[in-house]
């Protein structure tokens, strides 16, 4: 179930001359089951790019491939790819218009044409697990806070039961807690289903302790594509390009500067706790 | 998308029309209408569309970048002729079964094809040149004398500047919402009319919400900023007349008087 991106390109208002050239040759592979970061600067190319990938946008030039076939091809059903590449906008509390939340969820999956009983048990399924209590089901989802209606939201994505899920900028304009619950949440549900997810975002800090992989996006291009460990050894780089190591990644090297032996490894909170342990007891 | 439409759009380039004071550009652009409309015969189009040439040339706006913006009318433009060519009485041309193309039928819908184009070019050069904050001041400040009739011309202005910046905004908001839906498998292209506006609801409820929540953002901002109406309020950049200015009005002048002139000759 792989989605692979050859060569493209997408410029906006080509022949105007506000061109923008928004994606510069972007080669990608996403392969089943990972947890993928994309993490840039704001104007990077990001949405640009993950818009792509269910084909609300069309490349300018290049090829992607869902399963081995082209997007692009005469035969191909959009509707399909859509249904399978789940896509949480930014602020995802903006699309919400039903009048109570357990609607809202169902306007995804009663679009693919399910049965009423398989629909409402998509949309339980899909608020069970981003959290949202049955006690709230029949609340106007104009009523709930920030990031209950975030949660609302991703639901209605959720109850497609895609088997990629991009989530745009996830976090942005929440409150540490309701961030990190929401990233627990993804992460959750990443290890439960095996889903292939990829996040975007535009602080390391988010998304270090999650993904498998990270792709830094800069300027339309992409500047690195690897583990997480390999593109935080690239500091100057990333600093360069408006972005950051995750914190830890300074303690640990400052640390390793001043002589304490913790290795290079700890790209997470917690690693770099145990790495320090380690060192101290040693 | 909807990105694409360009109609009241304006153009960011560095001219003479460009830098133009913008009531003469509401003046040329309301002389230039009336002047289509005194016209009797051919000569006098291509007077009017020689000087539309003229401007647009001196604008810098690339011609293909006007065309865009027109494909909505087309479809206007096309109505308005069917009617006139089919529904003008008089000496007969060509029958095709119950309808008639007369003479006068097509002297109209080339005439009325003429008009409508050049009007509607004459008007996007005003919006491709000047900033809508530039043309509401414009209006502001030619409606004046109003205001001793009690007409709330600063209120109509800020109202209007306020619905054009608008536009823009609504326009990509439309735009996010629908990309959004579709994500969710909704289907804005096929159906009956019943199913397509049953379709608009996901679109349209959550446009009003962020409509109003704009609106509302605006309010605070400008009741922070201490804004009260218009009176006593100046301008950071007040409209004040140049040289090139009434040069441009001698033009204007010149072109009408010529135009209508040669327009209403008789050969
Ligand atoms: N609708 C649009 N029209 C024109 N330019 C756009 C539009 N959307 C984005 N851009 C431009 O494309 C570039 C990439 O934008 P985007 O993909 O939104 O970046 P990111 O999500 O990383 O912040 C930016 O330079 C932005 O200004
Ligand atoms: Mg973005």
């Amino acid at each position: 179930m792989a989605i692979e991106l050859e060569h493209v390109n997408f410029i906006y208002g080509e022949d105007t001359p506000l061109a923008v050239k928004a994606l510069d040759d972007v080669n990608l592979m996403i392969p089943d089951g990972q947890f993928i970061g994309i993490i840039g600067h704001t104007g990077s190319g990001k949405s640009t790019l993950v818009q792509h990938l269910n084909g609300l946008m069309k490349a300018t030039s290049g090829d992607i491939r869902y399963n081995g076939e082209s997007i692009y091809g005469k035969d191909f059903e959009m509707r399909k790819l859509r249904s399978k590449v789940g896509l949480v906008f930014q602020y995802p509390e903006h699309q919400l218009f039903e009048i109570d939340v357990f609607s809202d969820v169902c306007f995804g999956p009663k679009n693919l044409g399910l049965s009423k009983e398989e629909v409402e048990e998509r949309a339980k399924d899909a608020l069970q697990k981003v959290g949202i209590p049955e006690t709230m089901y029949y609340q106007s989802p104009f009523e709930l806070s920030g990031g209950q209606k975030r949660r609302v939201a991703i639901a209605g994505v959720l109850a497609m039961q895609p088997d990629v899920l991009i989530l745009d900028e996830p976090t942005a304009g929440l409150d540490p807690k309701g961030r990190d619950e929401i990233l627990q949440q993804i992460k959750t549900l990443q290890t439960e289903t095996g889903l292939t997810i990829l996040l975007v975002s535009h602080s390391m800090d988010d998304v270090a302790e999650y993904v498998d992989r990270i792709i830094v996006m800069n300027a339309g291009k992409v500047m690195f594509d690897d583990v997480p460990k390999s593109v935080f050894a690239h500091v100057k780089e990333l600093e360069e390009v408006g972005l950051a190591a995750p914190q830890v990644t300074y303690v640990m090297q400052e640390l390793r500067k001043r002589g304490f032996e913790v290795g290079e490894d700890a790209t997470t909170v917690e690693e770099a706790a145990k790495a320090i342990l380690r060192c101290l007891k040693a | 998308m909807l990105r694409d439409i360009t109609l009241g759009q304006y153009y960011q380039t560095e001219s003479v029309i460009h830098r133009l004071d913008a009531r003469v550009k509401l003046a040329g652009t309301l002389i230039f209408i009336v002047s289509l409309f005194f016209f009797k015969n051919y000569w006098g189009y291509l007077v009017a569309a020689l000087f539309l040439a003229g401007v647009i040339k001196l604008s810098r706006v690339p011609f293909k970048f006007m065309v865009k913006g027109m494909k909505a009318i087309v479809f206007l433009v096309i109505i308005t002729v069917l009617f006139s060519l089919f529904l003008t009485p008089g000496e007969a041309l060509v029958s095709l079964g119950k309808l008639t193309i007369t003479k006068e039928g097509l002297n109209t819908a080339i005439t009325t094809t003429i008009r409508l184009s050049m009007l509607i070019i004459g008007s996007s050069i005003m919006t491709l040149t000047t900033t809508p904050n530039n043309l509401t001041d414009a209006m502001e400040k030619s409606m004046r004398p109003l205001k001793k009739l009690h007409v709330p011309v600063h209120e109509i202005a800020m109202m209007m500047s306020i619905a054009l910046r608008f536009i823009p905004i609504l326009l990509e908001e439309t735009d996010k919402i629908m990309k959004a839906q579709i994500a969710r498998g909704a289907d804005f292209e096929s159906g009956n009319l019943l199913k397509r506006a049953k379709a608009m609801v996901p679109l349209l409820v959550p446009l009003f919400i962020s409509a109003f929540r704009r609106a509302n953002d605006l309010a605070m901002a400008m009741e922070a900023r201490c804004y009260r109406g218009g009176d006593g309020r100046t301008k950071m950049k007040p409209l004040i007349y140049q040289k090139r200015d009434h040069l441009a009005y001698v033009c204007l002048l010149v072109y009408f008087v010529a135009a209508v002139v040669i327009g209403r000759l008789h050969f």
